[in-house]
């Protein structure tokens, strides 16, 4: 029992903190815009108009948050269960190995099967990634935040060898894959011509969108309405407790944290099969990582999570308009922005608690109703 | 003389449940003042808000005359006020040194804190009799001593009313009355004590006024010499209560359970269950009697599938579950488990009440075909055993944590008798319950042995294992020392748990 937790209604916990540590994320930001001699309400203006303002803008902005939806959802399962898995930059990596080694590989099949295997190879070698870890965890008590890390720099080194010596077309330059022309998502302005005749502006918005909302509908059926999902909660919430229940810690571990590897996978899926259609360097990008705040501030909770991408989806969006409308604020700058919010949002989630609650006292005592 | 605490007016609600209803009360300076009343009455919420845990909706704190506000524990301490919880807040990889320290470490370094604690700490042991080792890590000591620390605690930051919320909840017999001696002294010493309790004895023994709460309102202050247990029990309750067990005789069916050279040890090999056998039959209630911390923890868990014993056996209706060593087994079999830590184990904190009323049973077909769990069915089940039991309040969306001691300890209880065990294994089934839901509990214990089923009890609390039992087994460091009837006397029973036996010889 913490003072004063519990205290704040619903609405104060779960709305107005996450909407204060934005506005104090923004108000730090705006000082360093400051600070580099900017505007930061133009700056802000740019970055708004820039995913928002435009059809293109939104497109990006989707296509971004569909991302750090699947990586987001990834930390969230394993979350509930008790373990931190920051992995996910790698089990994604690795999940684009499996999408494109079937997507090559097996382009013989027609489309209609082709794609459905290759985003469960996507998924099952995320899972992969993951499962060694769970099962280092579950049977060796090997700390799992330490593990993935470790199993982050091997993805890391592993794809980067397997692109440049299997992947790779003899005599090609760049370090990629050939085109995979099987196993393709369309793209959204691809939707829109052939299915309804309108041209819309590109991006790289694709159908894996709706993967994503299916995998957060999903999550949350599996955490709260099934048995399974019952266990994962209670061995997070209260290890002893679950004991008592007959809940085996390290099988729920394993699987929690295969279910979280294979979640990550998906981000392959929209990035390998939707948009760059081969296998490349560093696709992930730190999308991984940004899953950590992603989750963090969506209080693991699917539908936070889908809230929280789509912010840091518009910030992405809205920074890479940024730098470009105001050289003066380079791509460094836009990442330092991009480090507050997750610094206020995550890190810094119970900043203002205390002094909320000690408001909430003074303010009206029927308040706290 | 102006009272060293007063409450005036005190209202308190948490969303529809209204905790403290207009509450007064006045405390004596140099008196020991005990708070009474059923689970839910708002006793723990009353003490929070003088403590600053909580925030009273209106009204008023005097200290020493003098109109306060408490806004958190810090003021309350800076007041002179200390409380030692219910359930214990210490910081269980420290020493006994730093824990007393924790929140008076005045300075950034913690060496001349420290030392001057230490000093601190040894006149206080001499002078109230408590005696800990300022070195010994606090997660390590036994209940009994850890109340001590918390005590200690309050004291150092110099305490002039202390606060106990059933603080003998957890202890044993002796360790419950050199508390009472302590108590004694610090009044003799000046101090002011407000004490929370469910066990009326006590009260009368070392109360000078007692106040009783019944749903969220005071109803009376009584003078402890002017007043009895019948009154006190007939104030709390709105009714008759019924002080004594009434059971018939048993009728001992077949044998159900099998305990054979049973033996378990912990990680350093010591046998903390060592070889105990011993036999249990449909239609009958075993009490296993003991201090605390000689091995009955561990034999439930054993029993239970949660640790797997080093050697012997369990057997249950024939079969070994003493290899299976999965709770989940155990239950299938027919087996159902009061753990005697409700807070570590018996529910989930942070779940409602409806999720925390199927825990271990949660795979059950009923609540779910498969692998899905019907969200309407785990309320509908919740709902009927909260009103059966009266869980106060009968509400199994709220969340777990949320619930007093009392009426956590009915959810508990009536998950597992509603479970429609073969055999129920119970640990402390009492702790921390009012006495109307004493005779609540008891009677559906008893009348589970009526329904010929099996019942293994452990208690730290001899009237309830001599008031419950057929045939009380008594364990002293992890071995049976004998067995006795229900009428043993009270002194033969004392001298085998203290491993003082003719028959073992
Ligand atoms: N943080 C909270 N949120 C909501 N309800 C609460 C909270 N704390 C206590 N309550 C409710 O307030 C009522 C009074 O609880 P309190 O803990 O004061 O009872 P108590 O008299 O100490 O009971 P017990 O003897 O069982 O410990 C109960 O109905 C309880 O469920
Ligand atoms: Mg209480």
């Amino acid at each position: 029992m913490m003072q004063a937790r519990g205290e704040l209604p619903n609405w104060v916990d779960a709305g107005l903190i996450p909407l204060i540590n934005l506005a104090v994320a923004l108000i730090a930001s705006g000082l360093v815009v400051l600070v580099i001699g900017e505007n930061p309400f133009e700056a802000m203006w740019i970055m708004i108009q820039g995913s928002l303002g435009s059809l293109k803008g939104w497109g990006y902005m989707l296509y971004y948050a569909t991302n750090f939806v699947f990586t987001g959802l990834a930390v969230a399962v394993a979350f509930h269960a008790g373990l931190f898995n920051i992995g996910g930059e790698g089990q994604a990596y690795m999940a684009g190995v499996g999408a494109a080694a079937v997507g090559l590989g097996l382009d013989f099949l027609p489309w209609p099967i082709l794609l459905p295997l290759a985003i469960l190879a996507a998924m099952a070698m995320g899972a992969f990634w993951a499962w060694i870890p769970g099962v280092l965890q579950a049977k060796r008590g090997s700390h799992i935040v330490i593990t993935t890390i470790m199993f982050n720099f091997i993805a890391a080194s592993l794809v980067g060898y397997l692109i440049n010596y299997w992947f790779r077309p003899v005599g090609k330059m760049a370090v990629e894959s050939r085109e995979i022309t099987g196993a393709y998502i369309l793209s959204a302005r691809e939707v829109a011509r052939e299915f309804f005749g309108v041209r819309i502006a590109s991006s790289p918005l694709n159908f894996s969108v709706f993967l994503a909302l299916i995998a957060a509908w999903a999550v949350w059926y599996l955490l709260w309405r099934t048995k399974l999902g019952y266990e994962i909660r209670a061995l997070g919430a209260n290890p002893a407790a679950a004991v008592y229940a007959g809940i085996r810690p390290d099988r729920i571990i394993i699987i929690a944290m295969t279910i979280s590897g294979g979640l990550a996978g998906l981000m392959a899926v929209n990035e390998i099969l939707g948009v760059q259609h081969r296998l490349l360097l560093g696709y992930v990008g730190g999308a991984g990582f940004v899953g950590i705040a992603v989750a963090l501030m969506g209080r693991s909770h699917p539908i936070g999570i889908l809230l929280a991408a789509m912010l840091f989806g518009l910030l992405y969006q809205g920074g890479s308009e940024l730098s470009f409308a105001r050289p003066e604020i380079n791509r460094d700058m836009v990442v330092v922005i991009q480090g507050l919010v997750i610094l206020f949002m995550g890190a810094l989630e119970y900043a203002f608690r205390p002094a909320l609650s000690a408001l909430f006292y003074s303010v009206g005592r029927e308040g706290n109703q | 003389m102006t009272p060293a605490i007063e409450l005036i007016r005190i209202d308190k609600r948490f969303g529809s449940v209204h905790a403290n209803k207009d509450v007064s009360l006045a405390i004596a300076p140099g008196s020991i003042h005990g708070i009474i009343g059923e689970n839910g009455a708002g006793k723990s919420t009353l003490m929070s808000i003088l403590f600053g845990f909580y925030h009273a909706d209106s009204g008023e704190i005097r200290v020493k005359g003098k109109p306060v506000r408490i806004k958190s524990p810090s003021d309350a301490i800076a007041l002179g006020i200390g409380m030692v919880h219910q359930h214990f807040m210490l910081v269980e990889p420290f020493t006994v040194l730093e824990n007393v320290v924790i929140g008076a470490e005045g300075g950034t370094l913690i060496g001349p804190a420290l030392s001057r604690a230490r000093a601190e700490l040894t006149r206080l042991a001499k002078d109230y009799e408590l005696e800990v080792d300022p070195d010994a890590i606090v997660g390590e000591l036994p209940v009994g001593l850890q109340q001590r620390v918390e005590i200690l605690k309050a004291l150092f930051k110099g305490a002039e009313t202390l606060i106990l919320d059933e603080p003998t909840g957890v202890l044993t017999p002796d360790e419950a009355d050199h508390l009472f001696r302590i108590l004694r002294t610090l009044k003799d010493q000046g101090k002011t004590v407000i004490l929370i309790t469910h066990k009326l004895r006590e009260i009368m023994a070392i109360t000078d006024r007692v106040s009783v709460m019944r749903r969220g309102e005071l109803v009376a202050t009584r003078e402890t010499k002017a007043t009895t247990v019948e009154e006190l029990a007939e104030l709390m309750v709105g009714r008759h209560v019924l002080l004594r067990v009434e059971k018939g005789p048993s009728k001992p069916g077949e044998t159900v359970l099998e305990v054979k050279n049973l033996t378990w040890k912990d990680r350093k090999g010591i046998p903390r269950v060592d070889n105990v056998s011993f036999t249990l039959r449909k239609g009958e209630i075993l009490g296993i009697a003991g201090v605390s911390g000689n091995g009955q923890s561990e034999l439930l868990d054993v029993i239970a599938g949660i640790a797997r014993p080093a050697s012997g056996q369990v057997i249950f209706e024939g079969k070994d579950i003493g290899i299976l060593g999965d709770p989940r087994h155990v239950r299938a079999e027919g087996l159902a488990h009061v753990p005697e830590d409700r807070q570590h184990r018996g529910l989930i904190g942070s779940f409602d009440a409806a999720e925390s009323a199927i825990l271990g049973w949660h795979h059950l077909d009923s609540l779910g075909k498969g692998y899905r769990l019907d969200r309407d069915k785990v309320i509908a089940r919740a709902k009927v055993e909260m009103e059966e039991f009266d869980v106060r309040p009968p509400d199994p969306l709220l969340k777990s944590s949320k619930f007093s001691g009392g009426n956590q300890q009915k959810l508990i209880i009536a998950r597992e008798i509603k479970s429609n065990p073969d055999l129920l294994i119970v640990g402390q089934p009492t702790r921390g319950v009012d006495i109307g839901a004493i005779e609540y509990i008891h009677k559906r214990i008893i009348q589970l042995r009526d329904e010929g089923k099996a019942v293994l009890l452990v208690s730290v609390e001899l009237d309830e294992i001599r008031s419950l039992s057929d045939r009380i087994l008594v364990m002293f460091a992890g071995r049976v020392m004998g067995e006795r009837g229900p009428g043993a006397d009270e002194r033969e029973l004392g001298l085998l748990m203290a491993g003082v036996s003719k028959d073992a010889a």
